[in-house]
């Protein structure tokens, strides 16, 4: 099992394009499919409304981490809140970053949601590879007991 | 859904400690354990090790059997599935959106 989310994705447009596209809160709301009250800004609370069809009741709620320029944007918040008389704000808020980087035929997205099991990312899973048996082998362990109970 | 919710923020409460991540992957190896194998070769005392099994039940990572006199614990391996599907879901959504923006900025 992982604590982290990573996605890469090649996009063929530029660099400042993806940017934009991540960044205008209007931008992002066409793809993501929400409507933002207002621009993104670095340490604030971006709120909105979800757009995505049956999933229009819920609101969107994120703090907007790093905001650098073609490079960097990252926000927190409580991921798949998907239930509206759910409480959330209990359950751990994970850190979502989207890296850029240009290549010969555009950009490279990298996008990682961390955070999960409340540890800072990769801490857990290093403690684990410094100790006998390692975490690799463990998570084989716990997969293996998952998949024999489906 | 409200209640598996709740679950979930106990059971990734319950994992968010190195300890009782020990303890798991000790535990997941399928046999059942005392407290006293438990606590052997860990700094902690057994009354540390208990109150890590505590939350660990709680959550209903780990369960207790008796065996005779003694009390072992066992891994349910369930709420760690129910997380497992949890993030892939979230996987799933971010594919999609992703799937969105690419034709969003290519065309």
């Amino acid at each position: 099992m992982n604590d982290r989310i990573e996605k890469r994705i090649e996009l063929k447009a530029s660099v400042s394009r993806v940017w934009q596209a991540l960044t205008d809160y209007r931008e992002f709301g066409e793809w993501f499919r929400v409507k933002l009250d207002g621009p993104f800004v670095a340490g604030e609370v971006s709120r909105g409304q979800i757009t995505y069809p049956e999933y229009e009741h819920l609101k969107w709620e994120a703090v907007v981490q790093k905001m650098e320029a073609e490079r960097l944007f990252s926000f927190t918040w409580h991921p798949y809140a998907i239930d509206p008389k759910v409480d959330y704000s209990k359950e751990p808020q994970t850190l979502v970053e989207f890296k850029l980087e240009k290549t010969a035929t555009g950009t490279l997205l990298l996008l990682s949601e961390s955070g999960f099991d409340k540890i800072p990312a990769g801490r857990s899973l290093e403690a684990f590879r410094m100790n006998d048996g390692g975490w690799t082998q463990q998570m084989k362990n716990i997969e293996h007991h998952v998949t024999e109970k489906p | 859904m409200a209640a598996a919710a709740r679950d979930r923020a106990a059971i990734f409460a319950a994992l968010g400690d190195e300890t009782r991540l020990l303890l798991i992957a000790k535990l997941c190896s399928g046999q059942p354990h005392s407290i006293s194998e438990l606590t052997v070769d860990s700094k902690l005392t057994r009354q540390a090790i208990t109150k890590h099994l505590r939350v660990l039940q709680r959550a209903g990572i780990v369960h207790g059997v008796r065996a005779g006199r003694e009390k072992r614990f066992e891994f349910d391996p369930e709420p760690m599935q129910e997380i497992k599907q949890y993030l892939d879901i979230v996987s799933e959504q971010w594919d999609q959106a992703l799937a969105r923006l690419k034709s969003f900025v290519e065309d």
